[in-house]
Parts: structure tokens; C-alpha cells; sequence
């Protein structure tokens, strides 16, 4: 298979914590997937596992077919930011992208292509120690960039970016995307993949919860749900729950009605002569969908010994 | 938004395969790119020469200006040849036979001082020092470190060959009395010399073969009798001031002497070095009774040692300049341990291992790394303190045992080789520790500590030969230039003199890295980065 991450059946335990609990999904190319869940649900640790930092108890993680330790020059395979603190504060920028270029063979020009590609062709010559959080993302996306690899895997590479650099990341992670690289970004808001990711992995306590492309994650959180704005509120109740319809008043003039479709609502209401000015069909946000689904995983919150074992 | 519509990626980056070389130069831009570590270094160099050169050393005792002249002997070192020597000249091949009935000494009251020129004689009372020498020899000449070879009785060695000041071959045992006397010979051809002993002058014994490369033409043959300082060592504990030294004379008593070969003129007798270290009092000399002679000399025949043992020379060796070299060691080992856990505190060391995920490779090539630049160092450092420290000891008046360029560069190199694998052993210690501060006391408390215990004098000679043989520490072995030998009784300490030889300690040193690379290499392997 080209360009993919495979990862099957972790299993992973950091002593008394199960951090990894049968973790299973696949990453394709050309599209963004977002692997969502709330902290603590093995994003990181999956993550450290595809690039072999972190040893499964079973499973494994594949990149192209093969583990991360058989890959030959292993950064124009795959691409990843894990921790973008994760520098030597006494080293400049640039030196800090030389170095591991050339543990790769690659030369100080790639080094200079990368950021400026990155957005950090001016603060190169300085210090990391003297980086804000969203220029280390930066200076960890252009080490991502490196090999020019066709895929990537990226944590959380929104943290600590001001809107103006959400908006860039956005877009750099769709052209990613449209260069037809693989891309994997994990995040614990929802909200930060709403306009870019293409499909979803949502992640909690230690194994996916839901695998699926944004589109259908909406359509199941929506459900057959229709949206009722109506003048004669008691009189609608009563005719929609006569004909089986599951009906809930959401506010002063609207009521929410599942169990039947948008069209049989119509059809009831102008046969009975209930006024209505608005029939529509109920469209749940992602984070909505996202919330509905994490809502027994998010119980990880409520004991943050586990989260810190991470 | 559908995959299908594109074709995955493909880098236009040409595929190579992984080479070490390429981890090396990683890791070499990671130590040159962090002005810190490279200053360190530098602090490490300038320390090692300011503190070898400047702080420690050695002063004459007479102030600038009196220059010791110190024979070398034919091999280059320096020696002591002061003895009485009752000479005939001998010319071509021949050979002396003599029979020692007695060799008794004196020497001056324990702590009397030395036997200085034109010296009193204070305090003398009855005694043979343990290396009093009376025999035979065949020397080149009279000049102070001429080739020679010689058979001798001694106080408490028995029968010995000694030849060109360093060799020394033991033959018949026990002491010497009338009633068990000695018979020795010399026997000369061309520039070889053969030397026999027997104790009945009738059953002859060869002790040893002389081929003296100095040795031609017309030489001077005939008895002598030497006594070296009586030297106490201080067997508590390696210090300098520790030893009690005291003047000695020897009298040896021989007959039966026969001189066999051409050469013109009678006996005549000499006290040779009368002007150096040699005693001139009026019990020195010789008298001839019939076929009887009796030689009363004071002074030794011999390579002179490091320290005042031996001889009244103050003396260095060119290793004593390089007493800075465990401030810069400290300076180092810290650098080896950080160069790995300052990655383990920041979290770099997961970059740096998916950027080589064979993790036994990363280690060698930060070995690699980390190696040769402390040898770079350490051989910059080394070679500044020696070739310099040379020089300002000479100029000020002290005495640097002579040592070939061998020896030199093998002390140079030898300790620019010791810090380079002392950093290596503490980067492994870094590796299987990962934190900084527990790292740096550790290989403080392990490499440093031992050397300055052991050197310093502060611990019991037992217990500091313990230490620079089984500890890290065992490596400083590689800065001894003047070998040790029984023939000369000494106080054989740091930092002139160890326990092991020099590479026998270093190698104590690699086993140590070796050890320590394989297990951080296992860890590193074993666990999660």
C-alpha cells in the first residue's frame, strides 16, 4: 500500500494506567484525518507508537507496510511534530533543522526551503529559547517537512497558534492534503478540525470510538431529527404525537420532532390546519457529534492520575 | 474532499540508503551548534594548561639561575653515576676476575641529612643499605654515564649484573663474608661483556650477556664500590615529604685479582661524580695491602627516579606538568553526560530518534562524536601543558627527566585518549541514568574522585593502589614517563608513578566504557524514549 499509516490492535500499559486498548484505524493519502478525543484517550501515545519511540504490549503500526524502525532515512518517509517544547533552547532555529537534516543526507538548502515555507524564514538565526509556542509549532512543522515526506503525522499542532496562524495551518494542512500526502492530526478540540479535516478518528480510552468521514459522523449525530417553528405549539404536539412522533418544545415557538420525516411533518400539520412558518431538517455541529460520542470517554477527566501517566 | 480523485504523494527526493557517517555528522552539527558545549571545552583546555602550568609548578630549590647538570646514560635517561672506582685501562678483548670476601657500610644518623660535597660526615654508625654495591666493572671512560657493564655483590640482593644503568640480572644469591665469599668475572669482546659468578672460584656460573652499543676501542676496567642514599619510604601514604633519606658508604674487600688483556700503567684510583652527588670525605678511597683492596665509596650506579629517593637531584617528570588534566577531565565528563540528558530534558531525544531509529547506532555516532572532539581537546590540552611545561621547568632552573619522543607522545596522546574514552563512559552513564544532576555526581564521584583520593596522598597507600588499579582513575597510569626498577628503592607515587602500567591502566579505563556502552546501548534498545 503507498503512503499509509496502519496501525492494529495496540495495546499499550504505563503500569496500573491501560493507555492503549486495542487501537485500530488507518490513515489514507489525500485527505486530512483528524484523530479527536479527549486527553488522555492514547492520541499521543498511539502516535509515539507509529514512530517507534514507544513499544506496543501487542500490535503494531505501519507505515507504508513496514515499521518505523525498517524505514531508510526514515524523515522523507513520514513527517511528524509530536512536542514542539522539545528543543534546545541554546540552539538557533535553523541549526536546530540543520542537524537533523543532516542525519538524513539533506543540506542546509532544504533547511532554508522548509522555512520558509514554514513562515519562519526571519527568526531562524535566533534562539529557540526565545520562541512563542506558535513559532515552535512552526519550527516543528518545517522539521515535519524535512524530507518532504508523504506523510505526516502531527499533535496538536494548533496549541498555542494565534487565529491569524489557526487560519494558516488550516490551509497548509489542506494543501498537504491536495499534494496528495497522507496527514494525521490529532486534536482535543473538535473545533479546530471542523474546516479541514476530510475524515475523523475519535479516540477514547485507548481505542476508536468512531472512524468515519465528517460528513457521516454529522448525518449519525443528526439522526432523523426535524426542525418545527410554529405559532400553534400545543396544537402541533398533539397532532405529531398521535402520529408516533417523539416530540420535545425547544423554545417559545419550536419543536424539535424525531421519529418522523420532514415531509409526513408537512403532510400532518396543513391536514390538521396547524399554522407553521419553518419545517427543516435538524443539522448537528460537529462538535455536537463529537460530544455525543466522546460523552463516556470524557469521564477520563474526572481522574487526572491516568491522564498524568501520560 | 474525495481520496480517490488523488494520487498520493511521491517526493521528488532521490531515495539513498541510511549511513553512520551521515548520524556522525548529525551529531557533530548538534555539540558545534551550541556555543555553550563548545566553550566548555575550550574553559576545559585553558584550565588544564593554567593549573598544569601555573599552579603546580614545580619550583627549583635554588631559584632560576642553577641549572642541574644530570648525566643521561646510553639509552637517554638520566642516572646517577657516582661510585670509587680503582681503575686500569684495557685495551682490546680481556677480562678481570676478582674475589669479594666483605662488603660493610655506614650510614649517618637516620634523617641526618645527605652526603652533600665537602659535606661533614655526622653521626655515622655501622649499616649496609640493602642496594651497597662493590665489584667489578667495565666502563668506556670516566665521564659521568658512560657505557658500562658490571658484576657486584649488594647489601640484601645477593649477586647482581648490572649494565648501562637500567639492567640488572640477579645471580648468586645470599650475603657476602669471608666465610662465604663471592668470585666474579667480566669477560670482554669487542662490545659485548659477559658477566660469571661462582663461590669457590672454580664452578663458574654466567649471570648475564652485555652487548654495549657504546663500547669500543681502549677501556677502563677495575673495582669499584657505590652506597646509594639510605631511602625510607613513607609507606602510609603516597606524599612527597614522606620518605626519610640519609647518606650511606660501602667497603668492599677483594683479593685474588686478576686482570687479564693489554693495557698500560698500575691502578689507579677515583671518585668518580666527586663533583655532582657523590661524597668526598676522607673515608673514600682505597688501599692496597699485598694482593688485598679495600674501596670505600658512597654514591650509586643507576637510572635516577622521580622525587629525592635516590639521589639529591630534585627532579620532574614531564608528566607532573599535566596535574591540571583532572580540572579539565571534570569539565569534560560533565560535557560527555550532557551531550545525551539535556535531550532527555527537553524531550529532544524523540526527534533525534525518529530521525535515526536505530538506537544503537545513535549512541556510536554520539560516541563517535563525543570522542573525538575531548581527544582533540585533551591532546591540545596535553601537548601546550608538556611542550611548554618543559620549557618553563628548564628555564626556572628544574630538572625534567629526560624521556625519548616515544614516551612523549604516548604521554600526550595517551591522556588525550584517556579523556576521550572517560567522556564516552560518562555519556553511557548518561544514557542509562537520563538525568542530568544524577549523571554528573555520578561520574564526578566515579572517575574524578578516585583519581584525586588516590593521587593526593590523603588515602593509605593500600587503599589509593586500590583505587587507580580497580577504578576509572586506573587510566592516569597512561602519564608515567620514567619507569619503575627494583633495583632503585623509591617512593613510587603519584602522579609520577602508578601501580598499573600505562596502557595496562588505560585499558582498565576501556573495559570500564566498554561495559558501560553495551549496557546504555541494551537500555537505550529496551525502553521507551
Amino acid at each position: 500500500m503507498e503512503a499509509t499509516i496502519e496501525v492494529t490492535g495496540l495495546r499499550k500499559r504505563f503500569g496500573a494506567t491501560l493507555a492503549l486498548d486495542g487501537m485500530s484505524f488507518t490513515v489514507q493519502p489525500g485527505q486530512v484525518t483528524g484523530f479527536v478525543g479527549p486527553n488522555g484517550a492514547g492520541k499521543t501515545t498511539t502516535m509515539r507508537v507509529i514512530l517507534g519511540l514507544d513499544a506496543p504490549d501487542a500490535g503494531r503500526a505501519l507505515i507504508d507496510g513496514r515499521p518505523y524502525p525498517k524505514l531508510q532515512r526514515p524523515l522523507s518517509r513520514i513527517g511528524a511534530l509530536l512536542d514542539a517544547a522539545a528543543l534546545q533552547p541554546g540552539r538557533t532555529g535553523r541549526n536546530h533543522l540543520l542537524w537533523l537534516a543532516h542525519s538524513q543526507g539533506l543540506s542546509g538548502r532544504r533547511v532554508d526551503e522548509v522555512l520558509e515555507q514554514a513562515g519562519l524564514a526571519s527568526a531562524a538565526r535566533r534562539k529557540a529559547g526565545g520562541y512563542s509556542l506558535g513559532m515552535r509549532q512552526r519550527l516543528g512543522i518545517a522539521a515535519a517537512m524535512l524530507g518532504d515526506p508523504p506523510v505526516l503525522i502531527l499533535d496538536e499542532p494548533f496549541n498555542g497558534m494565534d487565529p491569524e496562524g489557526i487560519v494558516w495551518m488550516r490551509g497548509f494542512l489542506r494543501s498537504l492534503a491536495a499534494e496528495g500526502r497522507a496527514v494525521l492530526v490529532s486534536s482535543h478540540l473538535m473545533s479546530e478540525l471542523q474546516d479541514t479535516a476530510d475524515h475523523l478518528v475519535v479516540a477514547g480510552r485507548g481505542k476508536v470510538i468512531a472512524d468515519a468521514t465528517v460528513a457521516d459522523l454529522i448525518a449519525a449525530a443528526s439522526g432523523d431529527r426535524v426542525l418545527l417553528r410554529t405559532s400553534g405549539r400545543t396544537e402541533a404536539m398533539t397532532v405529531l404525537a398521535h402520529a408516533g412522533a417523539t416530540v420535545a418544545a425547544t423554545g417559545r415557538d419550536t419543536l424539535t420532532i424525531s421519529g418522523l420525516p420532514a415531509e409526513r411533518v408537512v403532510a400532518l400539520l396543513s391536514e390538521a390546519g396547524v399554522p407553521f412558518s419553518e419545517v427543516s431538517a435538524h443539522r448537528a455541529s460537529l462538535e455536537e457529534a463529537y460530544m455525543e460520542l466522546t460523552r463516556d470517554a470524557v469521564e477520563f477527566r474526572a481522574r487526572p492520575a491516568e491522564e498524568a501517566a501520560q | 474532499m474525495s481520496a480517490t480523485t488523488i494520487s498520493p504523494y511521491r517526493s521528488p527526493q532521490r531515495a539513498e540508503n541510511d549511513s553512520f557517517l551521515r548520524l556522525v555528522r548529525a551529531e557533530w552539527t548538534k555539540f558545534r551548534t551550541l556555543r555553550g558545549w563548545v566553550l566548555a571545552v575550550v574553559i576545559a583546555v585553558v584550565l588544564t594548561d593554567v593549573f598544569g602550568l601555573l599552579v603546580v609548578h614545580p619550583h627549583s630549590p635554588c631559584g632560576s639561575g642553577c641549572h642541574l647538570l644530570v648525566p643521561t646514560g646510553p639509552g637517554g635517561e638520566a642516572v646517577n653515576d657516582s661510585f670509587y672506582f680503582v681503575r686500569r685501562p684495557l685495551a682490546g678483548n680481556g677480562s678481570i676476575t676478582v674475589r669479594v670476601t666483605a662488603l660493610t657500610g655506614k650510614v649517618s644518623a637516620s634523617g641526618g641529612g645527605f652526603f652533600g660535597p665537602g659535606q661533614p660526615q655526622n653521626g655515622l654508625s655501622p649499616g649496609v643499605v640493602p642496594w651497597a654495591k662493590a665489584g667489578i666493572i667495565i666502563t668506556q671512560s670516566t665521564r659521568q654515564g658512560s657505557a658500562y657493564a658490571a658484576m657486584m655483590v649488594t647489601g640484601g640482593n645477593g649477586v647482581r649484573m648490572q649494565y648501562d644503568y637500567t639492567s640488572d640480572v640477579p645471580g648468586l644469591a645470599g650475603l657476602v663474608s669471608a666465610a662465604s665469599p663471592r668470585w666474579l668475572r667480566l669477560v670482554r669482546s669487542g662490545n659485548t661483556i659477559t658477566g660469571y659468578d661462582s663461590p669457590d672460584g672454580s664452578h663458574w656460573t654466567e649471570v648475564g650477556v652485555a652487548r654495549l652499543a657504546g663500547l669500543s676501542g681502549t677501556v677502563q676496567a677495575g673495582l669499584f664500590a657505590a652506597s646509594p642514599l639510605k631511602f625510607t619510604p613513607n609507606f602510609i601514604t603516597y606524599s612527597e615529604s614522606g620518605g626519610s633519606v640519609s647518606g650511606s658508604l660501602a667497603t668492599g674487600v677483594f683479593d685474588h685479582v686478576a686482570l687479564a688483556g693489554s693495557g698500560a700503567g698500575g691502578w689507579t684510583g677515583q671518585n668518580i661524580g666527586a663533583s655532582g652527588a657523590g661524597y668526598t670525605g676522607p673515608q673514600i678511597g682505597y688501599r692496597q695491602a699485598g694482593g688485598r683492596f679495600t674501596v670505600t665509596g658512597s654514591g650509586d650506579i643507576g637510572p635516577v627516579v622521580s622525587g629525592a629517593a635516590n639521589s639529591s637531584y630534585d627532579t620532574v617528570t614531564i608528566g607532573d606538568h599535566l596535574l591540571g588534566v583532572f580540572l579539565g577531565l571534570v569539565i569534560l565528563v560533565v560535557i560527555g553526560a550532557m551531550f545525551i540528558t539535556v535531550e532527555y530534558r527537553r524531550g529532544l531525544i524523540s526527534t533525534t530518534l525518529t530521525a535515526s531509529p536505530k538506537r544503537g547506532r545513535m549512541l556510536a555516532a554520539k560516541a563517535v562524536v563525543i570522542g573525538l572532539v575531548t581527544f582533540a581537546a585533551g591532546a591540545a590540552a596535553a601537548a601546550l601543558a608538556v611542550i611548554v611545561g618543559i620549557y618553563v621547568s628548564r628555564s626556572g632552573g628544574v630538572y625534567v627527566l629526560p624521556v625519548g619522543w616515544p614516551t612523549e607522545a604516548r604521554v600526550i596522546l595517551g591522556t588525550a585518549a584517556m579523556l576521550a574514552v572517560t567522556s564516552v563512559l560518562a555519556l553511557s552513564i548518561g544514557t542509562i541514568l537520563r538525568r542530568s544532576v544524577v549523571t554528573v555526581a555520578t561520574v564526578v564521584v566515579g572517575l574524578v574522585l578516585p583519581y584525586i583520593l588516590g593521587a593526593s596522598g590523603v588515602l593509605p597507600v593500600g587503599a589509593a593502589e586500590w583505587m587507580l588499579r580497580v577504578t576509572p582513575a586506573a587510566a592516569f597510569a597512561i602519564e608515567q614517563s620514567v619507569p619503575q626498577y627494583h633495583q632503585v628503592i623509591g617512593q613510587y607515587g603519584p602522579p609520577d608513578y602508578f601501580p598499573l602500567a600505562p596502557w595496562a591502566g588505560f585499558a582498565v579505563l576501556c573495559a570500564y566504557a566498554v561495559v558501560g556502552l553495551g549496557l546504555a546501548a541494551y537500555l537505550l534498545r529496551r525502553r521507551d524514549a
